[in-house]
């Protein structure tokens, strides 16, 4: 194992991080929302609504990332004309936003029911209790039902995220410069995969590692009923008197 | 448990040396090619290998007669997997290089083309010069960077696309890189499908590959433009690629491709696959 020259394809490779990054955050940012109206769709009980979200999560789930980034970047790029009177071909001309698109598409299946799942498994008695209160409709469900849903889904939403960060090594397929992108051309250039490889895989550990202690600091923050509540001191004061 | 794995292990262990014995009556070479890279290899429409070399090898083989089993690799991983042992050969229109020089070994070269530039017909890089011309860096420096620095204005701020790993990638690299942006592909279909897309102005590569795309019907209006280059970091030929230290082998393909050239067949398996002679001229 030659450390100099693992060095050297660290200092080189980080200088991807910053696109690996920005794509990964990009597409989580609008992935989100996009998972939010799915879940949305899916439990609005309404079928014009319900039947197209469930399709479109069945096709993007069920289909490799991979081939859904070719067909985006290589297929649609196929018809120009369309695309160019559509007004559409600025984005897909080029290929970060393709990659955006693809990953948010992939992502927003995930996250959908990701959602769902936590939305459900909302107690019914919360529901009933913030009834009881008044509240209903959509302060019901920004005060009581959306907080409570987003904590039971966080540790599955934090899988989400960090396999987001993994996937944009797809990216590099249609010429994106990310970590992967970097790495593959220093190889070709030193033909020593594994050296290169490892500094690859360490430095998506440690992102992801980072990410993982972001994710469980929000989760500790979100769940202040499963802390101990901070001890009551004794007033001093009152021992005087 | 551990039973079962020690059983599978023998196995496998007694398998491997029976093949091993076996090989030693008719040696088997095992011969990676890309699979994606027409006329030189490709991957036919009844998914079988084709191309240049895919014949040539067969021929070559018949030459050292040994047993040869032709396996498909991806470019990028090409030399790596050989160094691993993954087979024992490679060829795929690999270029000998003095950065490749340093990790392999090479027999040959059995052909050797010039790279250039494919554009599009209405686009203004149809103007690069040295339209025909062939230019050697090694022989001929000053030449090669006349035109190159002819060609910097026309290039200015455009993007070019490249496969990655490549020559043309080195070549690029080191010439133009503050001229245009530059975007590898994994595949030479790749940059040709983005060259018709247009989402680049440019393509660098070879000569030989640039042809066989003008002739595919998706890809008609696309030109070869510019002189085309060879030496320097661009190469002196296309050859076997060899693990450092295998002498027999490269002894071996060294006599039999030496053989292909002195009776013809490579002149006559090059001008069924290039319609021109890709002879490597000595």
């Amino acid at each position: 194992m030659d450390f100099a020259f693992m060095q050297e394809a660290f200092l080189r490779l980080i200088g991807g991080i910053p696109l690996t990054l920005n794509l990964a955050f990009t597409s989580i940012a609008f992935g989100a929302v996009f998972a939010m109206l799915l879940a949305l769709m899916r439990m609005s009980n309404i079928k014009l609504l319900d039947w197209p979200a469930q399709a479109y999560v069945f096709v993007f789930r069920g289909t490799p990332l991979l081939v859904q980034i070719f067909l985006i970047y290589y297929g649609l790029g196929q018809f120009r004309p369309t695309l160019d009177a559509l007004g559409l071909w600025g984005f897909f001309r080029e290929p970060y936003w393709c990659a955006v698109l693809a990953l948010t598409m992939n992502t927003a299946a995930y996250g959908s029911e990701i959602i769902r799942g936590g939305l459900q498994a909302v107690p019914h008695h919360q529901v009933e209790a913030a009834r009881a209160c008044g509240m209903s409709g959509f302060l019901l469900f920004r005060r009581i039902i959306f907080p409570i849903a987003v904590r039971q889904a966080l540790p599955a939403y934090g899988s989400e995220i960090i396999l987001m960060v993994k996937a944009t090594s797809l990216a590099s397929v249609i010429t994106m410069m990310e970590v992967t992108g970097l790495a593959a051309k220093m190889i070709s250039q030193t033909f020593r995969a594994v050296e290169v490889f490892i500094v690859a895989g360490a430095i998506y550990l440690v992102l992801n590692f980072i990410i993982t202690r972001i994710i469980m600091a929000i989760e500790w923050w979100l769940s202040p009923h499963l802390r101990r509540p901070p001890a009551i001191e004794p007033r001093l004061e009152a021992a005087h008197v | 448990m551990m039973k079962l794995f020690k059983a599978l292990g023998l196995t496998l262990l007694a398998s491997t040396l029976a093949m091993g014995g076996a090989s030693a009556q008719e040696k088997t070479v095992k011969i990676a090619t890309e699979g994606a890279y027409a006329p030189w290899n490709f991957t036919g429409a009844g998914g079988k290998l084709e191309g240049f070399e895919i014949d040539l090898a067969n021929d070559l083989c018949a030459r050292m007669k040994v047993k040869c089993e032709i396996v498909s690799q991806d470019w990028d991983g090409i030399i790596p997997a050989l160094q691993a042992k993954k087979y024992d050969a490679i060829m795929a229109g690999m270029n000998i290089t003095e950065k490749r020089l340093e990790t392999i070994d090479f027999a040959g070269p059995y052909a050797s083309g010039p790279q250039g530039w494919g554009v599009l017909k209405d686009s203004p890089l149809t103007k690069l010069a040295g339209q025909g011309q062939r230019i050697n860096i090694d022989k001929d420096p000053e030449a090669a960077q006349k035109i190159i620095e002819e060609w910097k204005p026309l290039l200015k701020g455009k993007t070019v696309g490249t496969q990655g790993s490549t020559v043309n990638a080195q070549f690029l690299d080191k010439y133009l890189k503050d001229v245009v942006t530059i975007r590898e592909y994994k595949t030479t279909e790749q940059h040709d499908l983005d060259l018709a897309a247009g989402r680049i102005d440019a393509i660098f590569a070879a000569h030989s590959a640039l042809k066989a795309s003008t002739e595919k019907p998706e890809f008609k209006d696309m030109v070869i433009a510019g002189a085309g280059l060879t030496g320097d970091v661009l190469g002196r030929g296309v050859a076997v690629g060899l693990r450092k230290g295998d002498a027999e082998l490269k002894s071996m393909f060294g006599k039999a491709i030496q053989s292909a050239i002195d009776d013809g067949t490579i002149r006559k398996l090059s001008e069924k696959w290039f319609k021109i002679d890709m002879t490597p001229q000595t």
